[in-house]
């Protein structure tokens, strides 16, 4: 599938996340405008207020976009998950450059101007608006345009909370290791910044030739307004009720989401939004509890350690009972569990095993002082993770484990960079790669069963959702679920057409 | 800066106030208009101290021209001309026909002109726009600081030409600053001489000819020169 025709399949869905990309750009870019040039005014009067003003900006810059979504997040009014966050990091970003353009716009201009104006009996008011900004106006533009074009850029990474835009392709193309995918969205994304770039440059050229002003101004005034109310049109929510079904960001994830929205959608008749590809199960639990998402699948044995903070325990049942209880108290519904176990398997190349005749974790521990360890860092960090697997096993590994991104773990185990990984036991990827899962011998990972987790409000007010996810329970079984990841992963499969399948073979 | 200043001027008058730089000549224009503010003394407008003006109010009746003239780049000719008149919310065919007629008064043919750009004028031309500017809402007091101080001679005293046929045209109470006294004698009904920051001499030009001050002999020196 090469990039061109994945965008004819995939029109409507791409033209509403350029929409969206576009929409964030050029909402974030306007309201830093509206606070930037004021600071800058300010900055230029009164370098006192200024100077800090502007410094603090210069701090934000440096915060890497990822770590300052993750301030936002558990803020009231300014985080959740969506668009919400994304615009206020944005903004923040952008600020900098427009402070910075705005008061050395302002103070580059002669003082034999400023001198006429003051001697021409202009009010501070009339001299700002009628000299000093028309005439930094080309040095303004220009820090509109590295505001957005680099805000082009980082709405990218805002699809990690559930912002939209085309970051939303360079996900899923990870998740997916599916590098069409991943064109998909950054092609535009590249070609977006250009003409951003390009376009602004036209406009700042051709102010700072007086004579071209005005009528660029006007159609420049023209085009921006009507572009904003294009995408507006375009990004306007169609109205009626609506479900967000939300995910992580790994492939199986991306399934099981699509899995409950188009059963929600086929069984319960009601249209649902797709938070898909959310960065974790931190992000997931918070937009749950938050409201922003009704829907998503968790695993058992996260939630009760991970999310609940309980100890691990190794009985299925009791792991059900404890976090179904838990949730209830939080106002979420657990319901019943999807059918597959998607424990932690550690991995290691098929050949390798079959050369050292590995098969359990047992034979691990004597190997590992010679071999090189790769995770990823959810499995460094969680209580049923590597700490207490190194100690049932008793294993060392040569160095300390490398923590890696869950998506390139496996393809790194395959090609040599490391010698055992810890992933997913459902990953279509141990198929496709030649990879051998090592035996539990000392049953030391606890159960993750998967199971819907709704909103108890969501579904008092449609209580036939309830009713449609029922029809999956018990009927996703790991031979299913492997296939489907396989689909997806392996064959470069729309996750949708794999899913649309399976709900057909029920 | 100044010391001891005491100068009246009359209406209608021109007053050329000369000396060396630093002598405190623009520091005296600029405290007619209230670019600047006395420590001590007063100033007095149409026999009211500036200080109980509207600062707005004093600097819109006074026009004012200085050697860099300070035209706005971002607009025309014409609307440079019409900018106090627009601050002081004259209706547009007012606007349009009083900057024509100011065109024409400072030799510049107003179809031709209009629509330039400062960036599109010589050094002299960009200088009879901003006499035009000065006199646009028709100020009873025009203050020049320097104004013809980067000219080359001949649009100086072209400059010049205009200046006095302004002056016999509408009598104005006019105060220039200039370092050359041939500029002053050309120009001003009476001539102040400033020397470090005191009013050494104030006289008709005749008069000052005749003068013996060692300061007003050095500049009438150096101009003859």
């Amino acid at each position: 599938m090469n990039v061109v025709h994945f965008w004819q399949t995939h029109a409507a869905e791409t033209m509403r996340l350029l929409s969206q990309h576009v929409g964030l750009v050029l909402v974030s870019t306007l309201a830093a405008i509206t606070i930037g040039v004021p600071v800058g005014i300010a900055a230029a009067r009164r370098p006192r207020i200024g100077g800090p003003l502007a410094a603090a900006a210069s701090v934000i810059q440096t915060v890497p976009s990822l770590a300052l979504f993750g301030f936002l997040l558990p803020l009231p009014l300014l985080g959740g998950i969506g668009a919400r966050t994304a615009l206020v990091a944005l903004i923040l970003y952008a600020l900098l450059p427009l402070i910075r353009t705005t008061s050395a716009g302002l103070r580059s201009i002669d003082p034999a101007i400023l001198e006429a104006a003051d001697a021409m009996g202009m009010t501070a008011a009339e001299r700002l608006f009628q000299v000093e900004l028309p005439l930094a106006l080309p040095t303004i533009i220009a820090g509109i345009r590295v505001a957005t074009v680099f805000g082009v850029g980082t709405v990218t990474i805002a699809a990690a909370i559930g912002a939209g835009g085309l970051g939303e392709y360079i996900y899923r193309g990870l998740s997916m290791v599916d590098s069409t995918v991943i064109l998909a969205g950054a092609v535009p994304v590249a070609l977006l910044a250009l003409v951003a770039d390009g376009v602004l440059l036209l406009i700042e050229r051709a102010l700072s030739r007086p004579a071209a002003r005005r009528s660029t101004i006007v159609v420049a005034a023209v085009a921006s307004a009507a572009l904003l109310i294009g995408v507006g049109a375009a990004v306007a929510r169609p109205g009626g009720p609506r479900i967000v079904v939300g995910s992580k960001n790994f492939t199986e994830q991306v399934v099981l989401g699509e899995l409950l929205a188009q059963a929600i959608e086929r069984f319960a008749g009601v249209a649902v939004d797709r938070r898909l590809n959310l960065g974790g199960t931190f992000i997931c639990d918070r937009a749950l509890r938050g409201g922003d998402v009704d829907v998503y699948v968790e695993y058992s044995g996260t939630a009760l350690t991970a999310i609940f903070k309980q100890p691990v325990s190794r009985d299925s049942t009791a792991v059900l009972q404890a976090i179904r209880t838990r949730y209830a108290d939080a106002g979420i519904t657990m319901l019943d569990p999807l059918g597959f176990n998607n424990t932690f398997a550690i991995l290691v190349r098929e050949d390798v095993a079959r050369a050292r005749q590995l098969s359990t974790l047992s034979q691990l521990g004597a190997i590992a002082p010679s071999w090189q360890a790769g995770f990823g860092y959810e499995f460094i960090e969680r209580e049923d993770g590597f700490r207490g697997l190194a100690a049932t096993y008793g294993l060392t590994f040569r160095e300390p484990p490398r923590v890696m991104d869950l998506t390139l773990i496996y393809r790194a185990l395959a090609e040599g960079q490391v010698d055992v990984v810890a992933g997913d036991a459902t990953a279509g990827l141990i198929d496709a790669l030649h990879l051998m899962p090592l035996a539990d011998d000392k049953h030391y990972f606890p159960p993750y069963d998967a199971v819907p987790l709704v909103r108890a409000p969501t579904l008092l007010r449609y209580p036939q959702i309830a009713g449609a996810l029922k029809r999956l329970a018990g009927r996703v079984d790991a031979g299913a679920m492997r296939r489907m990841n396989f689909a997806v992963d392996g064959n470069h499969r729309d996750p949708a057409v794999v899913v649309r399948e399976f709900l057909d073979s029920l | 800066m100044l010391r001891g200043l005491s100068l009246c001027i009359a209406d209608g008058e021109t007053v050329a106030l000369v000396g060396r730089s630093g002598a405190g000549k623009s520091t005296a224009l600029k405290l007619i208009n209230r670019m600047l503010e006395p420590d001590a003394g007063q100033v007095l407008v149409d026999g009211r101290d500036t200080q109980s003006w509207d600062t707005t109010a004093l600097r819109r009746r006074t026009g004012y021209m200085l050697q860099e003239v300070g035209l706005f780049p971002h607009m025309t000719v014409a609307r440079n001309i019409g900018v106090v008149p627009l601050l002081l919310k004259w209706d547009a065919e007012r606007i349009l026909a009083r900057t024509r007629e100011l065109l024409d008064l400072v030799g510049l043919p107003a179809e031709r002109f209009m629509a330039r750009w400062p960036n599109q004028l010589s050094g002299g031309q960009r200088q009879r726009v901003g006499v035009a500017r000065a006199l646009a809402a028709d100020p009873p007091i025009v203050l020049m600081d320097e104004p013809f101080g980067a000219l080359d001679p001949v649009t100086r005293s072209e400059l010049h030409d205009v200046i006095r046929r302004i002056q016999s045209a509408i009598r104005k109470t006019m105060v220039l600053v200039t370092h050359d006294m041939r500029e002053a004698f050309v120009l001003a009904d009476r001539i102040g001489v400033l020397q470090d920051g005191r009013l050494v001499a104030c006289d008709t030009p005749a008069a000052l000819n005749r003068s013996d001050h060692p300061e007003v002999r050095a500049l009438l020196d150096a101009s003859t020169r």
